[in-house]
C-alpha cells in the first residue's frame, strides 16, 4: 500500500522534532535566541544599558532599516532581490524635503510623495523584472544607479534639510519619536517604533491571509507551476517589487525624522543591512518562505548590537563585524538543519 | 563483425520501488553496429548508463576484451574506451571546439594552455574522420550535426573502442544523418564496437547489422537485422503479454457533441500541423514515443508556450489562448508529466495547492477564507480518495499517486471541463495507478472531456476511447478504440514523413 506519510528519516531529531522548534523554525528560533541572548548579554555587561533611553535609541536606529526590511522581504520571497531601495530612500527623501522646504508643500502631501516615489521606482522593478525578464539583481541594480543619480540631479548635488522639530511643518517628526517635557525629566516616547509594528502586522496578514501574499508565496517556491495554474504572476511580482519601493520611500522620510538632513549621492549599503536583516529571520533567498516577524527580529539584532556595542567600550562599527559573523551562523544552522532533513 | 570485445550477461538494477533492469544480456562485435530498441522505459538507457558506469549493477557481469569489469563512474569507463554520444549533447557553448573536446586533459605549454597544439590535434582528428570543421570555432556556432561529430571526434580521441549512440538522429536534418551515417560505417570498418539506439525503424534497418530488443526491462531477444522485418521488430517490443484489458469499444455516443476542436496548429519545431477533435465525455488518448510533440501539442494549446499559429474552438466558439490565465477562464486545465516542476507547489499545503487556480472564489473580502478553503480542500481529499493526515500537509509528504490527486482537485474546484492529462501515471505505483484510472473513468462519465498523453501503450488501449498518434511533431495516425492495438499505434508513430 501507498505511504500516506513519508518518512523523511528513520531517527527523530528532538530539537527539530519538537512542536515549538517547528511553529517558529530552526533559524527564526535561532535568531530569537540570540536577539535574547545579545540583550541580556549587554544587560548584565554594563548597567549602563539598562535605561529607558538605550531601548529608544535601539528602537530608533531600526526604523528605517526596518521599514525597508519589511518591504523587500516580500521581493526575497519571490525569489528575487531589490538592490535599489537604498538610493530609492534617499532619492525619495530629497525630493519630497525640497518639495517641503523649497517649494512650501504641505508637509503631509511630501510624506505622500515620498512613497509614492518609491512605489514608482518599485513599479519600475517589478516591471523589468516580471514582463522584461531582466534579472532581478541587474534590474534593481541599474534602479539603484538611476535613482542615485536623479536624486543628486533633482537636488543639484545639494543637501535637503528636513523641516525641524519646532519648525513649521516639524510635525511629522512626531510620527517616529515624541517628547513629553524637557531637560533633564523629559521622556521620548518612540512612536515610530509602534508604527513599525503596526506595519508589520498588517504586512505580515497581508503575507498570509490575502490571495497577493499567497500568489507571491507560491511563486516564490514554483513560479511555473503558479503561472500553470491560470494565477497573473505579472500582476503579482511586480506588487512584491511596489511594496519594497513603497517601503523605501516611507523609510526616507523615518530617516529624515532621525537624521534631518538627506545628502545626495547617499544611500548604497543601506539595503544590504535590510537584506541582512531578512536573511537573519529566517526569510529564504531561494523564495517561497518568509516570515515578516523574522525579519523585525534580524532587524532589531543589527540595532540592539549597534546600541550596545558602545556601552562594553566597542565602537559602533564592530556591529558590522559581528553582524556579519551573526548572518552566516544563522543561515548555516539552516543550510546544516535542511541538509539533515534530505 | 570481428570477435566480441563486449559481453553484458544477465544484468539486474533495481532503483527504489522499480526493477529497471531483470538479467538482462547483451553482446557487442567488433566492427559492428548493433541496434538497442524497446519502448520508453524498457530499461535502454538504464543498461547503457551501467555500461559506462553511470549506474553500478546490483549483478550481473561485464566481460569486456575478455576481462570482467566494474566502473564505479563515467571517467573509468571512458578510460578503457567505452563512451556514450548522449541524445543531450553536453557542450561547453562558450568554448572553442577544441576545447571541448580536450576538457579535462588539456595540453599545456608549461603552466599554461596550449590552444595552438589542441587545434591542430582536433584538426587531425577531423581529417581522420573526414569531417570538415574549424577546430577554432565557437561550439555554440555549430548546428547540433556538427555539434554531434564534435562529440564523436572527443570518442575517437580518446581510443573509444565502443562507442553507444542515444537516439543520435533525433535532431538531425536528412543530410546531416547521412554525413553520419557515413562516419558510422567508418568507424564500423576500424573495428569499432557501435551500440545504436534509435526508435526509427527506418534506419535501424539502414546501419545496423544486428537488433536487441528489451521490454519492461527485461531482454527479448537479438536477431540479424538483415533476417528481418520492421513487424518482427515491432512485435518483439510490444510483446503478446497484455497486462491490462483493452478497452473493447468506445464510452462516447456517436453524436456526442464536440467540445473542443483544433484546427493547424503550429508551434516551434515540435507542433506541426496539428488538428483533431475532442468529444463531450470522451477519453482522447494522444500516443507516439518520447519526442513526438505531444506535450508540445498540448502546452501550446493551454497556452504555456507560444503557438505560431492555428485555430482554437471550445463549445464551437473560437477562442484565443494566450496564456495559461486564458485557458483556465475558457475551462482547460492541464495536468503536466513533470508534477513536481509544473504541476504542484511542492512546500505548499494540500488546501492551497487545491484552491490554486481559483482562490477569489474562496475570499471573505480582503481575506482568504481559509475555513471554507479546508472545507472544500476536505471535499475533494474524500471525493478522489487523497490518502492524507489532513488538508494542511505540505503536498510534498504525499506519495505520487497522492500529488497527482491533488492537481486534479486543482482542476475539478476550478471546474474545467477539459483535463489534459499528461503522462497521468508517471511515477505513480501500481496500486495507485488503477485509482487514477479509475478516477479518470468516473470524471469522463460525468461528462468531462480528457486529452490522455500517454507513452504506455497499455495505458493508451485501456483508458482511450480514440487515439491520435504523433510523430516528429505531427500528426501521424487517428484510430478508433475498435481499429488500435499495440502494432497499428506503433506503425503510426515510427512513420517518418
Amino acid at each position: 500500500m501507498e505511504n500516506i506519510q513519508k518518512k523523511v528519516s528513520t531517527k527523530t531529531n528532538p530539537f527539530i522534532d519538537n512542536p515549538v522548534v517547528k511553529a517558529i523554525g530552526t533559524q527564526r528560533l535561532i535568531a530569537v535566541l540570540a536577539l535574547l541572548a545579545l540583550t541580556g548579554f549587554f544587560s548584565i555587561a554594563s548597567p549602563a544599558f539598562r535605561q529607558w533611553t538605550t531601548v529608544v535609541s535601539i528602537f530608533d536606529a531600526s526604523y528605517y532599516i526596518g521599514f525597508m526590511a519589511i518591504g523587500i522581504t516580500f521581493v526575497i520571497i519571490t525569489g528575487g532581490i531589490d538592490l535599489s531601495i537604498g538610493t530609492v530612500l534617499v532619492c525619495s527623501s530629497l525630493i519630497a524635503g525640497s518639495l517641503a522646504v523649497k517649494n512650501g508643500v504641505p508637509v503631509a502631501a511630501c510624506l505622500a510623495v515620498g512613497i509614492l516615489i518609491g512605489a514608482l521606482f518599485g513599479l519600475c522593478n517589478g516591471l523589468m523584472v516580471s514582463i522584461m525578464g531582466l534579472p532581478p539583481f541587474i534590474a534593481t541594480l541599474g534602479t539603484m544607479m538611476v535613482s542615485k543619480g536623479f536624486g543628486s540631479i533633482y537636488s543639484k548635488a545639494q543637501s535637503v534639510t528636513w523641516p525641524q522639530a519646532a519648525g513649521d511643518g516639524g510635525w511629522f517628526r512626531s510620527i517616529f519619536k515624541v517628547t513629553i517635557g524637557s531637560g533633564a525629566g523629559a521622556k521620548i516616547i518612540p512612536t515610530g517604533f509602534l508604527l513599525l509594528i503596526i506595519l508589520a502586522v498588517i504586512m505580515s496578514v497581508i503575507l498570509n491571509k490575502t490571495r497577493p501574499g499567497r500568489y507571491i508565496l507560491a511563486l516564490g517556491s514554483n513560479k511555473e507551476a503558479t503561472r500553470l495554474s491560470g494565477v497573473n504572476i505579472v500582476k503579482w511580482e511586480t506588487l512584491a517589487y511596489i511594496f519594497s519601493g513603497s517601503f523605501a520611500g516611507l523609510a526616507g522620510i523615518a530617516y529624515a525624522a532621525s537624521y534631518s538632513t538627506m545628502l545626495p549621492g547617499g544611500g548604497a549599503g543601506f539595503e544590504l543591512d535590510a537584506i541582512a536583516g531578512v536573511v537573519i529571520g529566517g526569510t529564504s533567498m531561494s523564495g517561497g518562505y518568509g516570515s515578516i516577524a523574522g525579519t523585525l527580529i534580524g532587524v532589531f539584532i543589527m540595532s540592539v548590537l549597534k546600541t550596545g556595542l558602545p556601552f562594553i567600550g566597542l565602537q559602533p562599527h564592530y556591529q558590522q563585524f559581528i553582524t556579519g559573523f551573526v548572518l552566516i551562523a544563522a543561515v548555516f544552522a539552516d543550510v546544516v538543519n535542511r541538509r539533515k532533513k534530505n | 563483425m570481428g570477435e566480441v570485445i563486449l559481453t553484458m550477461k544477465e544484468i539486474d538494477k533495481s532503483f527504489i520501488g522499480v526493477h529497471a533492469l531483470k538479467q538482462v544480456n547483451l553482446e557487442l562485435k567488433k566492427g559492428e553496429v548493433h541496434a538497442l530498441m524497446g519502448e520508453n522505459g524498457a530499461g535502454k538507457s538504464t543498461l547503457m548508463k551501467v555500461l559506462t558506469g553511470i549506474y553500478a549493477k546490483d549483478s550481473g557481469s561485464i566481460i569486456y576484451e575478455g576481462k570482467e569489469i566494474e566502473f564505479t563512474n563515467p571517467r573509468e569507463a571512458q578510460d578503457v574506451g567505452i563512451t556514450i554520444v548522449h541524445q543531450e549533447l553536453n557542450m561547453m557553448n562558450h568554448l572553442t571546439v577544441a576545447q571541448n573536446i580536450f576538457i579535462g586533459r588539456e595540453m599545456m605549454n608549461g603552466k599554461l594552455i596550449n590552444d595552438r597544439k589542441m587545434n591542430k590535434e582536433a584538426a587531425k582528428l577531423f581529417e581522420k574522420l573526414n569531417i570538415d570543421i574549424d577546430p577554432d570555432e565557437t561550439i555554440g556556432n555549430l548546428t547540433v550535426g556538427k555539434q554531434q561529430m564534435c562529440e564523436i571526434a572527443k570518442a575517437i580521441s580518446r581510443d573509444a573502442k565502443i562507442i553507444v549512440f542515444d537516439e543520435p538522429t533525433a535532431a538531425l536534418t536528412e543530410s546531416e544523418i547521412d554525413e553520419l551515417f557515413k562516419i558510422i560505417r567508418d568507424l564500423r570498418a576500424k573495428g569499432i564496437g557501435i551500440v545504436y539506439i534509435s526508435h526509427r525503424m527506418d534506419e535501424i534497418k539502414v546501419i545496423t547489422d544486428r537488433v536487441t530488443v528489451m521490454r519492461d526491462g527485461e531482454y527479448v531477444g537479438t536477431l540479424i537485422t538483415k533476417d528481418c522485418s520492421k513487424n518482427d521488430i515491432i512485435n518483439m517490443m510490444v510483446g503478446r503479454v497484455i497486462y491490462e484489458d483493452p478497452k473493447q469499444k468506445s464510452n462516447v455516443p456517436e453524436n456526442a457533441p464536440v467540445v473542443l476542436k483544433v484546427e493547424h496548429l503550429n508551434a516551434g519545431k515540435m507542433v506541426r500541423d496539428v488538428s483533431f477533435e475532442l468529444k463531450k465525455g470522451e477519453i482522447l488518448g494522444f500516443a507516439g514515443l518520447m519526442g513526438a510533440g505531444r506535450t508540445e501539442t498540448a502546452r501550446a494549446l493551454f497556452g504555456a508556450d507560444k503557438k505560431d499559429s492555428g485555430d482554437i474552438y471550445i463549445n464551437g466558439q473560437k477562442v484565443d489562448i494566450k496564456n495559461p490565465m486564458d485557458a483556465v477562464n475558457a475551462g482547460v486545465g492541464y495536468l503536466s508529466e513533470d508534477r513536481k516542476r509544473y504541476g504542484i507547489v511542492l512546500d505548499k499545503t494540500i488546501a492551497e495547492n487545491t484552491t490554486m487556480a481559483s482562490l477569489e472564489h474562496y475570499m471573505k473580502g480582503f481575506f482568504i477564507n481559509e475555513k471554507e478553503e479546508k472545507k472544500i480542500a476536505e471535499e475533494y481529499v474524500n471525493k478522489l480518495r487523497t490518502k492524507t493526515p489532513t488538508v494542511d500537509t505540505a503536498v510534498i509528504n504525499l506519495s505520487g499517486g497522492n500529488q497527482q490527486k491533488v492537481v486534479i482537485a486543482k482542476w475539478l474546484v476550478r471546474d474545467c471541463d477539459i483535463l489534459i492529462f499528461d503522462e497521468p501515471t508517471r511515477g505513480i505505483d501500481v496500486g495507485a495507478k488503477n485509482e487514477i484510472y479509475q478516477l479518470m473513468s468516473e470524471l469522463a462519465a460525468e461528462g468531462k472531456s480528457i486529452i490522455m498523453i500517454s507513452s504506455e501503450l497499455t495505458e493508451i488501449l485501456r483508458m482511450s476511447d480514440r487515439i491520435v498518434v504523433m510523430c516528429e511533431g505531427r500528426k501521424t495516425g487517428e484510430l478508433s478504440i475498435e481499429e488500435a492495438s499495440q502494432e497499428t499505434i506503433m506503425q503510426a508513430a515510427t512513420l517518418r514523413n
